[in-house]
């Protein structure tokens, strides 16, 4: 395939002369990438991004036939993008679908996120403005391709208009529209102009599959690779207005607790210190005291310098030990008083389900909470005016933390405003069911304030501040019996799963039905054909630590458990556990497809060869479909006599529908990996007395460069409309590895996460 | 009063002694390429090189490092190595949120500044304290073996 864009780079070396002349003559169009164009003199100073962002405001009314793009008299291409870029690749694809159909140079493409505004860019999946669930591909497969269709049809109808031609005789190659018959050829910018006076279609023709020049194209690059290779990304926690301030907050110990007093003078005597707040809270966010200061590291010693006295009668105590034995015992033996267990899904015989017949194996699968722990704290940049409020953040869900933000101000949601920047990492936690963060930083700026200082206030969580805040994925216990007949067939699966409900109390509670918070249980027992199957569901609603949907969200302890309970059953009925799976898609052919892929590539049936001496191999398999992704991972590990775990190779195959960007599905895949790895192997955060145990990376371990495996790759070629990949890579990972691990030492493992339960062996 | 280099140019600044470089740079300053993710020196998203050295900028008191030359992800393009790691991470799209990429990067121009071909256990020993949450972690090692073949031809 052609690489699109190679013959230049636009970003540095190759803006054509003719082009950088013209910027310099009218400075058009290179707006910082992320910022609102009102507030692009100061930003652009603080950010110290002199060098591509001019800031002169449009001298020309760009071309902008739609929501999505909008392109310059310098021909540049700049595609809006509402969702959010967290590492996944959604600017890159989004551009991919609308210059495609555009035949724009991809070199002239760049990529901007889009406003708060749900009239123009609610994520229809969701039915609000957000990023979530690997939903954004999916949705903006035809919706961005109309949007560069409609564009595209209006610079040929500029041209043909232009040239006295008629517009079929046109074409539109790399951003160059060209008439052949009269040799007559130019770029978008001399067009746009005209274009801009033409009526939109209103329904533009769309390519064909085999037109497509970038869709598919493993050559294309990523938008966002040069300003995160040199320093010039914007992250919320980069942003500086002029005479902001920025704020550390002090947290509760425990959840649950309230501030009674606090003692400032210290924190005020410290130099650059400029006012301490109290903040108030919420039904959906706790209340407390922040430090205002000239610059962070301030802000952080006035906080620390802070002496507060809490109410901590209503706090949680909870103890994690006791509350995973708590979740056990109601898995195992089923609802005691105040706990009701529901059923999700009852399908089949009931006798089948109470094992009369066959032979019943059962087993208890158990997670931990787990924090999120993006590499960027959580953090906000507010700004109060009156009657609206402006925020600058990686903005997750626009919708939901519009609706809390204006309630709380007593404001109409479109007066929340709010300004898309690059997030560093997410994994869910930007999207928070509360808007606890946000709302936070709404609480700081309306105390500071009422002092006085109606400037901008940043709030900034220290890696602390962020791992201790709760909101974690819920801790789970799934029991799960089940029935293999004479023929080694899967004839029935019992599940009862206890946790805590991520939409409980939430804006999202409407998603519970009957009861039943559906992301509890997604994914379990799928996608098997199982003819007697029962899901239960037991959520305790007293626990008090606040939960949130992680990445992968539901999918990423029902994988585990279904996939480990899968392979016990396979070695149960004494079948290997590739055919054993397959031999229960026999009617799913494309899940039955990219399980044979990733087992065809990883030799499945081939013995893995025997490395150090005493050294234990072991390959596992687990297949899951999430969010309408088809994932298949086979992990061949290493035991060591002492039971030190290694994960040497995994070989994913996935199929996400028609692969939009091979390169960020193939990079998505190995990031869910890794990101799975780390929580299967170290990830748990644990509560004694109320407290989190894990403030830092060094109690809450991380996977290290040196415990990535290597991992290969393979899209399936499907033709299906995309779905995501953002999600699916990460939850097949933790049951692959305890599969293999088993395979190794002959050892179950049934609780994660990993690390130190596996038995040393002695010579 | 304080005075170093800085990505080839002296910089003079009225802090606390104490202040970390980290925030020097970003708050003081103004470059904000180098970031705060731990501040415990745990993470790595902070590193810059110090005559050289990686070093952590959120350890780093602001005092330590004067007179000396420090250099950051803003500056790597001014050396031919730093250019050849950035060329080879655009190569190979290594980012994702991009967030700890700054200090990957002048981690690996740290290790290719004395180590023009580095094992994958050079990489391991050098790397291993640069996190990053979104496991682009094959990207990173081979862009630095992509960079050191680059350099090397």
């Amino acid at each position: 395939m052609k690489r699109p864009g190679a013959r230049r780079d636009p970003s540095e070396h190759g803006v054509r002369r003719s082009r950088r002349q013209f910027l310099q003559q009218t400075g058009v169009l290179t707006l910082g990438i992320y910022l609102a164009p009102e507030l692009l003199p100061c930003a652009a100073r603080s950010a110290a991004r002199a060098s591509d962002a001019p800031n002169d405001a449009f001298p020309l009314r760009p071309f902008e036939p739609n929501a999505f793009v909008r392109i310059g008299a310098d021909s540049s291409v700049t595609v809006i993008a509402k969702n959010l870029e967290m590492g996944q690749g959604v600017f890159t694809g989004l551009a991919t679908l609308l210059a495609d159909e555009l035949d724009a140079d991809w070199s002239d493409v760049r990529v901007e996120g889009a406003p708060a505004d749900v009239s123009r860019y609610i994520n229809v999946a969701l039915g609000m403005q957000g990023t979530a669930e690997s939903t954004s591909m999916a949705g903006a497969w035809i919706q961005m391709r109309q949007a560069g269709a409609a564009a595209r049809a209006l610079l040929v109808q500029a041209a043909a208009a232009l040239w006295g031609v008629p517009a079929a005789e046109i074409s539109v190659t790399n951003g160059v529209v060209a008439h052949q018959a009269t040799q007559r050829h130019t770029r978008f910018g001399a067009l746009t102009a005209a274009a801009a006076r033409l009526a939109v279609p209103a329904n533009p023709v769309l390519k064909s599959p085999g037109q497509f020049k970038l869709i598919g194209n493993p050559f294309v690059r990523r938008k966002d690779s040069h300003a995160k290779t040199n320093g010039s990304a914007l992250y919320t926690q980069d942003l500086k207005l002029p005479d902001m301030l920025v704020a550390v907050a002090a947290h509760p110990p425990r959840f649950g607790a309230r501030l009674t007093s606090f003692d400032a003078s210290a924190a005020r005597a410290i130099d650059g210190v400029v006012d301490v707040v109290q903040f108030s809270g919420s039904a959906r966010m706790a209340g407390g005291v922040a430090v205002l200061a000239t610059n962070t590291w301030i802000a952080q010693r006035g906080r620390d310098a802070l002496q507060i006295q809490w109410d901590e009668s209503a706090a949680s105590r909870l103890d994690s030990a006791q509350l995973a034995e708590r979740l056990s015992t109601l898995a195992l033996n089923g609802p005691s008083a105040g706990d009701t267990a529901r059923i999700a899904l009852q399908k089949g015989d009931d006798a089948a389900l109470q094992g009369a017949t066959g032979v019943q194996h059962e087993a208890l699968f158990e997670v931990p909470y787990l924090a999120h722990a993006a590499m960027e704290p959580m953090n906000c940049l507010v700004a109060l005016t009156e009657g609206a409020v402006s925020l600058w953040n990686g903005e997750q869900l626009q919708s939901a933390d519009q609706a809390a933000i204006s309630a709380r101000l007593g404001i109409a949601p479109a007066n929340v405003r709010i300004t898309q920047l690059y997030a560093g990492g997410s994994f869910g936690r930007r999207g928070n069911p509360q808007s606890d963060y946000l709302l936070e930083a709404v609480a700081i700026a309306q105390a500071a304030a009422a002092q006085g200082h109606r400037v901008p206030i940043k709030l900034v969580w220290t890696r602390e501040d962020d791992m201790r805040a709760g909101y974690y994925r819920p801790a789970f216990a799934h029991w799960i019996r089940a029935s293999i007949d004479a023929n080694g067939a899967l004839i029935a699966w019992q599940q009862r799963s206890v946790g805590q409900s991520v939409f409980a109390d939430s804006p999202f509670a409407g998603e519970i039905k009957n009861g039943i918070d559906p992301s509890s249980l997604q994914g379990s027992a799928e996608p098997y054909e199982i003819p007697n199957v029962r899901l239960e569901l037991i959520t305790p609603t007293d626990i008090g630590v606040p939960v949130q949907w992680w990445r992968s969200a539901g999918h990423s302890h029902t994988a585990f458990a279904t996939e480990c309970m899968i392979d016990e059953l396979a070695i149960a009925a004494g079948v290997d556990p590739y055919r054993f799976r397959r031999g229960l898609l026999a009617s799913r052919p494309r899940q039955r497809a990219v399980l044979d892929l990733a087992a065809t590539r990883a030799n499945w049936s081939s013995a893995l060869p025997a490395r150090a001496p005493g050294e234990r191999r072991g390959r596992g398999i687990a297949l899951h479909e999430s969010f309408g992704t088809c994932v298949a991972q086979v992990a061949e590990v290493s035991v060591e006599k002492d039971g030190t775990l290694r994960v040497d190779r995994v070989v994913c195959a996935v199929d996400c529908g028609l692969p939009i960007n091979p390169n960020v599905i193939t990079a998505q895949m190995q990031g869910g990996i890794g990101f799975g790895l780390s929580a299967a192997l170290y990830g748990a955060i644990t509560l004694k007395d109320g407290v989190v145990q894990q403030a830092n990376f060094d109690a809450y371990r991380c996977l290290r460069p040196s415990e990535m495996p290597q991992v290969e790759v393979y899209i399936v070629r499907s033709k299906e409309p995309p779905s995501g990949v953002g999600d699916p890579g990460t939850p097949p990972i933790a049951p692959a590895i305890v599969n293999a691990v088993f395979q190794a030492t002959g050892q179950r493992l049934r609780r994660l996460p990993l690390a130190a339960q596996i038995a040393a062996v002695s010579d | 009063m304080r005075t170093f280099m800085l990505n080839g140019r002296a910089v003079t600044v009225d802090v606390d002694d104490a202040m970390p470089l980290l925030w020097v740079l970003r708050d003081e300053i103004g470059l904000t390429g180098t970031k705060y993710g731990c501040g415990q020196g745990q993470c790595g998203a902070c590193t810059v090189t110090l005559d050289g050295h990686a070093v952590r900028a959120c350890q780093t008191p602001v005092a330590r490092v004067d007179g000396r030359t420090v250099v950051t992800v803003e500056g790597l393009s001014d050396d031919k190595v730093g250019r050849a790691v950035q060329e080879a991470w655009r190569r190979l799209d290594v980012v994702q949120c991009g967030y700890c990429q700054s200090g990957q990067i002048v981690s690996a121009t740290a290790l290719l500044q004395t180590n023009r071909k580095p094992s994958d256990a050079d990489i391991n020993a050098a790397m291993d304290g640069n996190l990053c949450r979104c496991a682009t972690y094959a990207r990173v090692r081979a862009a630095i073996h992509e960079a050191a073949r680059r350099l090397a031809s």
